[in-house]
């Protein structure tokens, strides 16, 4: 059964940019891969962790939301395991509210989006 | 006249009756479907200063959305967005 899901997953911050967006793009891949269709992405860079994970104090955060069948997600978390470079995951699923409330967030993002870019026309 | 000064008790301060104060859910007050755990800050409101997760008799939080939050938070925290132990959070 087709259904919403939402995965976020830390990468360690001694990745170089380049690195990260290679790390993103086989994520994207083994979901594609797995006959997932990517709704939306999201990268929330390098952010202060509120605890120390693997002796590390900030990470690198990327959002993906994301359309699939349940077996997809078994998949990607055994990738998420076997990669040194992912320090920490989760996958959740989405109920109704929460795809509403995404949809309302991603218009609200690109409507600032298009205010700052007019203020600094 | 004893009577009569009885019965005209006057007060220097109007006596304290307690008013009730009417909690209300916050969720329910702003038409709120869904707590999002990535909103540390949002999050922040439902925790003490060491990060616990307020009881419902202080937030006034409706049951429904105080299994949401407290769900929010646990996802919150295994994303290290939130802490699991800290002092002077706020």
């Amino acid at each position: 059964m087709e259904r919403n899901y939402e995965t976020v997953f830390i990468t360690t911050p001694v990745l170089s940019e380049d690195q990260m967006k290679e790390t993103v793009e086989k994520f994207r891949n083994i979901l594609q891969k797995n006959q997932a269709e990517v709704v939306h992405e999201e990268n929330w860079g390098l952010r202060k962790l509120a605890y120390p994970i693997d002796k590390k104090s900030t990470g690198f955060y990327h959002m993906i939301e994301f359309k699939s069948d349940g077996s997809a997600i078994d998949n990607l978390e055994v990738e998420y395991k076997r990669d040194e470079r992912v320090i920490r995951f989760l996958t959740v699923k989405m109920d109704k509210h929460a795809v509403e409330y995404a949809e309302k967030r991603r218009s609200q993002k690109d409507n600032t989006k298009k205010n700052e870019s007019q203020k600094e026309e | 006249m004893a009577q009569q000064n009885q019965s005209e008790i006057r007060y220097l301060n109007p006596p304290a009756i307690e008013v009730k104060k009417r909690k209300f859910c916050w969720f329910r007050k702003n038409n709120i479907k869904y707590v999002d755990y990535k909103n540390p800050d949002f999050l922040k409101k439902f925790l003490n200063e060491q990060g616990k997760i307020l009881p419902r008799r202080i937030t006034g939080t409706s049951l429904k959305y105080q299994r949401k939050v407290s769900r929010a938070v646990k996802r919150a925290r295994h994303l290290a967005l939130l802490p699991y132990v800290t002092d002077m959070l706020k």
